[in-house]
C-alpha cells in the first residue's frame, strides 16, 4: 500500500489537501450566507495548517511565513471583515439560494475528474510528495470559479473568488514549494486590497439597488422588477 | 484499480470455516442477537432523545412492550388487499434479517459474512424497500401511493450514493467482502486517510435517508403530511405492523452497525474465543451507545428538511462518496 507507507506527516499533508477540497465542496453547496464565510475561514485554518506542515516536510522556512500570513489574512482578517459586513446589512439570515444544486454538485464532481485527468502528466513530472497535490489544487480553483456562476449575491461571490485564490495558492505551495517572498507578499497585500475595495463595493451595490443580489443588475430598467 | 475489485473474491476470508458447524450456530446466535437488540438501539435513541428536550423517557423495554401488543392483536386487512399486502410484512423482515445476518456484528469470522459482500447486502435492502413500495400501493389509498412514490424517488438516488461510499471502501481494501474490508481496516493505517472520511461522511448521510430519521423522515410521528415510511405502512395492523416496525429498528441498527465497524472497527472479535467475543460486545455496545447519543443530538438540532430539499441532502451525499473515491485515486494509490 502506497499510502500507508508514508510517515505520519506526509499523510496528514494529503488529508488536509483532501480537507481543503472537501471545505470547497461544502461551500458550493451551503446556501447560508452566513455559514459560507465561516467554512471559507475554516478552509484558510486548514491551508495554513497545510502549509505549515509542508514547510516542516520541505525544509523551506520561509513557507512557515507563508503560513503565517494565510492565517493571519484568509482564517481570520478576511472572515472577519465579510461578517462584519454581514452583520451591518443585517443578513444574518438570508438565504442564497443555488437554482441547480444537484447539477452544481454533480458538475463539481466532474470538474474533480477533468483536473484529475488533465494534470496527471503534471503529476508524472514531479518528484515531490505534494505531487498528487495538483489535481485538488486544479479542482479548488475550478470550484472557485463554479461558485462564482453558481450564486447570485455579491458575498458568496467573492467568497467564491478568494477560494479561487486559496487554490492559486495551495497549488504554489504544493508544487514549486512557494513562489518566491516577494511575489507571495505582493499577493498577500493584492488579496487584502481586493477585500477592502469588494467591501466599499457592497456598499455602493447596496446603496444602488437596494440589495446583495447581483443577478438585479442584469435587468436594465426598474419597471421590470416585480 | 477495476481488476483488484474483480479479482478479490469473497471467498478468502474465512472459506474454511464454512464447513464449520460452530461457526454456522455461532453466526445464527450472532444474528438473533442483532435481531433482539433492534429495539433497544431504537428506545435508546428516543431516550437520549427525551432527556435533551425535557421530556419523560419510556422505559427502555417499551419497544419489546409496544411490538408483544402488536403481534398480539388480530390482523385486519382491506377489502381490497391482495397476496402482495400480505405476505410484504414477512419478505421485508425476512430480507432485512438476512441483511443483518451477513453483516459482521461481532466477529468478523462469520461463514454468512463469508459468502456475500457489501454489494448484497445492498440487494437485500433493495429487495425489502420493493416489497414495501408494492405493498403501500397495495390498497390503493392516496398515502400509500404517495408513500411509495416518495421512498422510490428518495431510494434512487440514495442507493447510488450508498454503493459509492460502500465502493470507495472497497477500493481501500481491495475487496467488496465486509469481513475483509473491515480486517483491512484495522490492520492499516487509516486515521489519516481522507478517502475513509468522505465515505465515512456520505455514509452517515446516506444512512440517515435510508433509515428514515430526521432530517429525511420523522419516525416519530403518523400526522405528517410530509412522512415516507410511515406513509406506506399506515394500512397495516397487528402482527403485520409489528414486523415492519421491527424491520425498520432492525435496518436502523444494520447502518449504525455497519457505520462503526467500518470506519471505527476495533475491538471487533477475529476468533470465536469467549474472551474476544466479550470484548467484542463491550466494545460495539460502548460505541452503540454513543452513536445514539449522536444521532438523538443531531436529530434534536435539526429541523425536518422540505422534501424537495432531499435531493439535495442525497445529492450531497454522493458527491462526499465520490470524493471520497476520487481522493482515493488522486492521493493514496499512488
Amino acid at each position: 500500500m502506497f499510502f500507508a507507507q508514508l510517515p505520519i506527516y506526509e499523510q496528514a499533508i494529503l488529508a488536509l489537501a483532501a480537507g481543503v477540497l472537501l471545505l470547497s465542496f461544502f461551500m458550493l453547496a451551503h446556501p447560508r450566507i452566513y455559514s459560507v464565510i465561516k467554512l471559507f475561514a475554516w478552509q484558510g485554518l486548514v491551508l495554513a495548517a497545510t502549509t505549515a506542515l509542508v514547510a516542516f516536510d520541505s525544509q523551506t522556512p520561509h513557507l512557515y511565513i507563508s503560513a503565517v500570513l494565510t492565517l493571519g489574512l484568509k482564517a481570520v482578517f478576511i472572515p472577519w471583515l465579510l461578517l462584519r459586513m454581514v452583520d451591518k446589512f443585517e443578513m444574518h439570515h438570508e438565504l442564497d439560494e443555488i437554482r441547480r444544486p444537484g447539477l452544481t454538485l454533480l458538475t463539481a464532481g466532474a470538474l474533480v475528474v477533468f483536473c484529475y485527468h488533465t494534470t496527471l502528466p503534471i503529476a508524472e513530472l514531479l518528484l515531490a510528495i505534494t505531487r498528487n497535490v495538483i489535481a485538488i489544487c486544479m479542482s479548488v480553483v475550478l470550484l472557485g470559479m463554479l461558485m462564482l456562476v453558481s450564486r447570485n449575491k455579491a458575498l458568496t461571490q467573492v467568497v467564491g473568488f478568494m477560494t479561487l485564490e486559496n487554490g492559486l495558492f495551495f497549488a504554489a505551495v504544493a508544487v514549486t514549494k512557494g513562489m518566491p517572498m516577494v511575489v507571495e507578499l505582493g499577493i498577500a497585500f493584492d488579496v487584502l486590497i481586493a477585500a477592502v475595495i469588494f467591501g466599499v463595493f457592497f456598499l455602493h451595490i447596496r446603496q444602488s439597488i437596494d440589495s446583495l443580489d447581483i443577478s438585479r443588475l442584469s435587468r436594465l430598467s426598474e419597471a421590470e422588477r416585480e | 484499480m477495476a481488476a483488484s475489485l474483480v479479482a478479490a473474491a469473497p471467498l478468502d476470508a474465512a472459506a474454511p470455516l464454512a464447513m464449520n458447524a460452530a461457526g454456522w450456530l455461532l453466526a445464527l446466535a450472532q444474528t438473533a442477537l442483532f435481531v433482539a437488540a433492534a429495539p433497544l438501539f431504537a428506545g435508546w435513541i428516543k431516550r437520549v432523545k427525551c432527556w435533551l428536550q425535557n421530556r419523560q423517557p419510556p422505559p427502555l423495554a417499551q419497544g419489546y412492550r409496544d411490538l408483544r401488543r402488536l403481534f398480539a392483536k388480530r390482523v385486519r386487512l382491506a377489502d381490497q388487499a391482495s397476496v402482495v399486502f400480505r405476505i410484504a410484512p414477512y419478505l421485508v423482515f425476512g430480507a432485512t434479517i438476512l441483511a443483518a445476518a451477513v453483516t459482521p456484528f461481532l466477529s468478523v469470522n462469520l461463514p454468512t459474512a463469508a459468502i456475500t459482500d457489501a454489494i448484497a447486502l445492498t440487494g437485500f435492502f433493495a429487495f425489502a424497500r420493493f416489497f414495501l413500495a408494492l405493498a403501500g400501493m397495495d390498497i390503493g389509498t392516496a398515502f400509500g401511493g404517495m408513500g411509495s412514490s416518495r421512498e422510490m424517488t428518495l431510494s434512487a438516488l440514495a442507493e447510488p450514493a450508498m454503493l459509492m461510499a460502500l465502493f470507495t471502501v472497497a477500493m481501500v481494501a481491495s475487496s467488496t467482502n465486509l469481513a475483509t474490508v473491515i480486517t483491512s481496516i484495522e490492520t492499516q493505517m487509516v486515521m489519516t486517510r481522507p478517502s475513509l472520511w468522505f465515505a465515512a461522511f456520505g455514509f452517515l448521510l446516506v444512512a440517515v435517508a435510508e433509515t428514515g430519521r430526521i432530517p429525511v423522515d420523522n419516525p416519530a410521528t403518523h400526522l405528517e403530511l410530509t412522512m415516507i415510511h410511515e406513509a406506506m405502512i399506515l394500512e397495516y395492523g397487528g402482527r403485520h405492523l409489528g414486523m415492519l416496525e421491527w424491520a425498520a429498528q432492525l435496518k436502523l441498527l444494520v447502518y449504525a452497525v455497519l457505520a462503526i465497524n467500518i470506519f471505527n472497527p476495533w475491538g471487533i472479535a477475529h476468533e470465536d474465543s469467549a474472551s474476544a467475543l466479550g470484548l467484542a460486545i463491550a466494545a460495539m455496545a460502548g460505541k452503540l451507545l454513543v452513536l445514539g447519543i449522536v444521532l438523538a443530538v443531531t436529530e434534536t438540532l435539526q429541523a425536518k428538511l422540505r422534501l424537495f430539499r432531499v435531493p439535495v441532502f442525497l445529492m450531497l451525499a454522493f458527491t462526499l462518496a465520490l470524493g471520497g473515491m476520487l481522493s482515493f485515486i488522486i492521493l493514496e494509490a499512488g
